[in-house]
């Protein structure tokens, strides 16, 4: 038995048969050939298993996604048996006397070529579902297996390099027990997936892919960031009643579902979730979520291929709004660029894109794009309690420039008589250290600060946070960091405006009790990390975590504050 | 030869879900099936071919059939087309 070390990103332990999300390796050489009838029978051979599968998707597709979607296979299935590109690809294998995987690629490249020259965007698009039936043919033709995951249908953890937004969309929640990727931290994209799924995952094992097999046994224990590949009887049986013991205890803590978060001497501080999608409401509600903290917009641009339109976007936001009841819901309008890219945008790519032209920056430029996400949100603030924020403000002057346009947009609603929330607070993400240290003057104008620690610890270090050499330095207990905070807190509270955080740091065990004493006033994390945070602020005490507070922020290294927490906190 | 002219009614032209109907069509026919638009003409039991024309509404297009079952084919596929409210 063999296990991998990786970073826990998702807590939780899942045990079932490995699924590698992985491109196979479709590289062939050019052969000249003695035989063409052979060569020919070959092709057809793959042509027909390619038939039989697309017709096993289409047929999948029909049931579980609508006649709709599944009318893209029925092309599919049409290119395969298309007179047009069948015929030149048998004639080259016949007259060049070459092996059919050239034959092939070579015909289909040409109608590719053919389609994507064309002005027309939707026959551009074309050219991607040549590709793609090409592809199929092609691993046939070399004997390898071309990944599906949206016809998974028994359980599964996922195994790949690295999951994008648009990869994790595409899982089926049902089968998808639990997922490794070989690159990735904490913050990556592919564990805040995981976190808002509730599946256990480990992310950052670095040879995941290369160690584990198509239907392996694997164990993924998002407790501990361990995964355990083809485990023996006795491992299994050992993780099953470590799972049954984490059941326990987030049933324990499930009993704190309707209870207020209060600390033992009476303060209150709300727990929030963070969300990408409406569908994690669920997620949220079950958790016992006082409220939406942060609500990532930028999940209705990924995964298509064109701008969500302002009623698409209308109502997803309805659908939050409505969902939590008249419970505050923190909408950050888009955040894109940085890790996030939205490809038809066609934005250039960038030196240092954390550093570059993303969020408000592009949002202030591209304002067609960003009047319609306003324009969606103010129509959608009648349904629930919206309050709206900007990300990445550097400057007072953006936070203006941000807020007079969405000004414009409730005049020209309300001119068209369109009803619009009187009172929706607008906010900042505070994770440039230049807004962090003048937030005293942001406070002034600003309705509330939400701290977005993943970004403020990488720009304040001068870290990236995507590259794992330089990871020692996420240092979230750093005192520069909490000075930081502790500065956005006091401006705000000075103002008689809150604070909220919204980062990783949030729903950490270690950082609670010090946000805690520097008096945050709202925390927002994975739904899933509520209920152990509740459990947890409901045994310390708010004049205790003061004084541990100002301790640390005298400290000069995170091994310093993190030895004050654990003592603090064992008393 | 049996051949017939319509004009394209539907907004969206001869794209994704009406070409693959009118391929479905045409495939069921022994006869050889061309469809013509602005000079060019392709083979109709061909997918890539009738995309490739980007018949949009309001072309003039000309459906011919040579063959056996010419004359089935031909009103099969302009039954297709009735049907489908592209013509």
């Amino acid at each position: 038995m063999k296990f991998l070390n990786g970073i826990a990103a998702s807590s939780g332990i899942a045990i079932a048969k490995a699924y590698r999300l992985v491109e196979p390796d479709l590289t062939f050489t050019k052969k000249s050939i003695d035989n063409d009838s052979v060569e020919i029978d070959r092709f057809r051979a793959a042509l027909s298993q390619s038939k039989v599968e697309l017709e096993g998707i289409r047929d999948k597709a029909k049931v579980e996604l609508g006649a709709d979607k599944a009318a893209i296979f029925e092309a599919h299935l049409l290119v395969l048996s298309d007179p047009e590109l069948v015929s030149p690809i048998e004639d080259k294998i016949k007259t060049d006397k070459v092996n059919a995987e050239f034959a092939l690629k070579e015909t289909a490249d040409m109608f590719v070529a053919m389609f994507e020259s064309m002005d027309n965007e939707y026959m551009k698009e074309r050219a991607a579902d040549i590709r793609d039936v090409t592809k199929r043919v092609l691993s046939h033709l070399l004997g390898v297996q071309i990944v599906n995951p949206s016809m998974i249908s028994e359980e599964v953890i996922i195994v790949a390099e690295d999951l994008t937004p648009s990869d994790t969309a595409q899982l089926n929640r049902q089968f998808v027990k639990g997922f490794t990727t070989d690159i990735g931290g904490r913050t990556s994209h592919s564990a805040i997936m995981a976190r808002s799924m509730e599946i256990p995952a480990v992310v950052g094992t670095k040879t995941a892919t290369e160690e584990i097999k198509n239907g392996d046994l694997v164990i993924v224990d998002g407790l501990n960031g361990q995964v355990y590949i083809n485990p023996t009887a006795e491992e299994v049986d050992r993780f099953k009643s470590e799972h049954a013991a984490f059941e326990a205890q987030k049933a324990e803590w499930a009993k704190l579902v309707n209870e207020q978060t209060v600390t033992s001497d009476g303060h209150h501080v709300e727990l929030a979730a963070n969300i990408g999608t409406p569908k994690d409401l669920k997620g949220v509600i079950n958790n016992g979520g006082e409220a939406v903290g942060l609500y990532r917009t930028e999940f209705l641009y990924m995964g298509r291929d064109q701008l969500p339109t302002e009623e698409e976007q209308f109502e997803s936001y309805k659908a939050v709004l409505e969902g939590m009841d008249g419970k505050p819901v923190v909408v950050r309008t888009l955040d894109i660029g940085g890790d996030k890219e939205l490809p038809y945008l066609n934005l250039p790519k960038e030196m240092n894109p954390f550093l570059g032209f993303r969020a408000i920056r592009l949002c202030l430029e591209e304002q067609g794009m960003f009047r319609t996400q306003l324009r969606a949100l103010l129509r959608a603030s009648v349904y629930g309690n919206l309050k709206i924020m900007f990300p990445m403000i550097a400057t007072l002057s953006e936070f203006r420039q941000g807020k007079a346009i969405l000004e414009e947009e409730r005049q020209k609603l309300q001119a068209e008589g369109v009803a619009v929330s009187e009172k929706i607070e607008l906010g900042i993400m505070v994770e440039i250290p230049s807004t962090a240290v003048i937030a005293d003057q942001f406070a002034k104008e600003v309705d509330f600060f939400s701290i977005g620690t993943n970004d403020l610890i990488q720009y304040t270090m001068a870290a990236d946070r995507m590259n794992e050499r330089v990871s020692y330095l996420y240092q979230p207990y750093n005192p520069a960091i909490l000075r930081l905070v502790k500065m956005v807190i006091d401006a705000a509270h000075k103002e008689g405006k809150w604070t909220g955080m919204c980062g990783e740091m949030a729903g950490d065990e270690q950082a609670i009790p010090v946000l805690l004493g520097l008096g945050l006033d709202e925390f927002s994390m994975s739904a899933t990390s509520i209920l152990k945070a509740r459990s947890q602020i409901r045994n310390l005490s708010k004049v205790d975590m003061e004084k541990l507070a100002s301790e640390v922020l005298q400290m000069s290294t995170t091994e310093e504050v993190l030895e004050a927490v654990a003592k603090a906190t064992q008393r | 030869m049996a051949e017939k002219q319509f004009k394209i009614i539907a907004e969206t032209g001869i794209h994704a879900r009406p070409a693959t109907l009118l391929v479905q069509a045409a495939s069921k026919f022994d006869s050889d099936i061309n469809l013509e638009y602005k000079g060019k003409k392709v083979n109709l039991k061909s997918i890539m071919g009738v995309m490739s024309l980007g018949v949009g509404q309001g072309a003039d297009i000309t459906i011919s059939a040579v063959g056996g079952d010419e004359q089935e084919a031909l009103a099969s596929l302009e039954e297709t087309l009735k049907k489908e409210g592209l013509a």
